[in-house]
C-alpha cells in the first residue's frame, strides 16, 4: 500500500492509503475529539463532533475526519476558530437533550458551550450509536436498534433477544455517553422480562 | 396472515436479503399491516437481524406495525390545499371517523392520514379514498363522499 504525506497542526505525518484523518492523526500523536467513534466499530460519522479543516491548494473545507480518507499533501487543522465554534454548538445542540452527561460537560467546558443556550428537550440520547453499532458489530447479538426517523429516533431494545443476551453481557453499558442506554433497559427489563426477584410473591 | 403466505412472498424474491425492502412492501399491501410473526419470520428466512428490519419499517411511512382500517383516507394538506381550506376537509373526516390522522377507528372501517401533496394542486382541496382522488372537497362533499365508502 502506497504511503502518503500529509500535515497536521503543522507537523508531517506519514499515513497509508485508505486511512482515516482521524486514524492518521492518532497515530501521530495528534488528538481530535470525537463522540460515536469507536476503535473497535466501523466508522460512523454520526456527531460530527471530529470535524477539522482540510486545505487543499490553498482551498480551506471543513470535513469530518473520522470518515475522510487521507490524501496526499493536505494540510489539516484540528482547532481553527471555526471548527472551534461549529463544535461549540454541537455540544449546546447535544446539551438541550442531555444535559447532565459528563462527558459532553467536560467538552463544554473546553469550548465555552453554553449549556442552556437552547431549549430542553431532555430525551438523553444523542444518537451515537455506540450502543446499536457495538451490539451489531462486536457483540453481534442485535438486541437493540434504531426506530423512527428525525426528531422521533430513538434506541430501543428487541425484547426477546434482550431478555436471553443482555444480562451475561452489558458490555455496551459503559460506552454511552449519557446512560441513557441503562435506563432504557431497565425499562425494557421491567416491561418485558421482570426478574425473579421483582415478581410479585405468591400469596401464603 | 399465514406463515405459508410469507413464504410464498419471500419465494417470490428468492430469499435474497437485498429484496428486503420489496418483500416488506408486498407484505404490507398484502395484509394491510406488519405483524410480529411476519418480521420475524423474514428476519428468519432473510437472515437480517431483526433490529435492523425494525429501523426500516419504522423509517418509512407506507409501513404499518399496527392493523390498518378497509379504507385509507389521505387528506392533503399541502400549500396549495392548506390555503384552499384542507383544514376544515381534515375537520369534517375527523369528526365524521372519530380518528385523529394515523389512527385507524375500532372497527377497523377508516385509517386516516394526511399527506403533503398529491401532484393535482388545481384541484385542491384534495383528498384521496383507497387511491381515488376527490378533488375540490367541501365539507359536505366530504362527508358524502365518507357515506358512499362504507355503503
Ligand atoms: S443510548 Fe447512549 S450509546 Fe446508545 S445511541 Fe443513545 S447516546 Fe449513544
Ligand atoms: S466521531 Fe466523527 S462524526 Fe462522530
Ligand atoms: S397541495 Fe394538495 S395536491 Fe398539491
Amino acid at each position: 500500500m502506497s504511503e502518503i504525506q500529509l500535515q497536521i497542526d503543522g507537523k508531517e505525518v506519514k499515513a497509508k492509503e485508505g486511512m482515516t484523518l482521524l486514524e492518521a492523526a492518532q497515530n501521530a500523536g495528534i488528538f481530535i475529539p470525537t463522540l460515536c467513534h469507536h476503535e473497535k466499530l466501523e466508522p460512523f460519522g454520526g456527531c460530527r463532533f471530529c470535524i477539522v479543516e482540510v486545505e487543499v491548494n490553498g482551498w480551506t473545507k471543513l470535513v469530518v475526519s473520522c470518515v475522510y480518507p487521507v490524501e496526499e499533501n493536505i494540510i489539516v487543522r484540528t482547532r481553527s476558530e471555526k471548527v472551534d465554534r461549529i463544535r461549540k454548538t454541537i455540544i449546546e445542540l447535544l446539551m438541550a437533550h442531555a444535559p447532565d452527561s459528563p462527558q459532553l460537560q467536560d467538552l463544554a467546558q473546553e469550548y465555552g458551550a453554553v449549556r442552556d443556550r437552547f431549549e430542553k428537550d431532555a430525551s438523553f440520547c444523542i444518537h451515537c450509536g455506540l450502543c446499536v453499532r457495538y451490539c451489531a458489530e462486536v457483540a453481534k447479538k442485535n438486541a437493540i436498534g434504531f426506530v423512527g426517523r428525525g426528531i422521533n429516533k430513538e434506541i430501543s431494545f428487541i425484547p426477546e433477544i434482550a431478555a436471553k443476551e443482555c444480562n451475561n453481557c452489558k458490555e455496551c453499558f459503559p460506552l454511552c455517553p449519557t446512560s441513557y442506554l441503562q435506563a432504557a433497559f431497565v425499562l425494557v427489563e421491567a416491561l418485558a422480562f421482570p426478574s425473579p426477584s421483582s415478581k410479585p410473591e405468591p400469596e401464603e | 396472515m399465514e406463515i405459508d403466505k410469507i413464504d410464498q412472498i419471500i419465494d417470490k424474491h428468492h430469499g435474497e436479503a437485498s429484496s428486503l425492502l420489496q418483500i416488506l412492501l408486498d407484505i404490507q399491501s398484502e395484509n394491510s399491516w406488519l405483524t410480529k410473526e411476519a418480521l420475524g419470520r423474514v428476519s428468519e428466512k432473510l437472515n437480517v437481524p431483526l433490529n435492523r428490519i425494525q429501523h426500516i419499517v419504522t423509517f418509512y411511512k407506507a409501513f404499518s406495525l399496527v392493523p390498518k382500517g378497509r379504507h385509507q383516507v389521505h387528506i392533503c394538506v399541502g400549500t396549495a390545499c392548506h390555503v384552499r381550506g384542507a383544514t376544515r376537509i381534515l375537520d369534517t373526516v375527523e369528526e365524521a371517523t372519530g380518528i385523529k390522522p394515523g389512527e385507524t377507528d375500532l372497527d377497523l372501517k377508516f385509517s386516516l392520514e394526511t399527506v403533503n401533496c398529491l401532484g393535482c394542486c388545481a384541484l385542491g382541496p384534495v383528498m384521496e379514498v383507497d387511491g381515488k382522488v376527490h378533488g375540490k372537497m367541501s365539507p359536505v362533499k366530504t362527508a358524502e363522499v365518507l357515506k358512499m365508502t362504507v355503503s
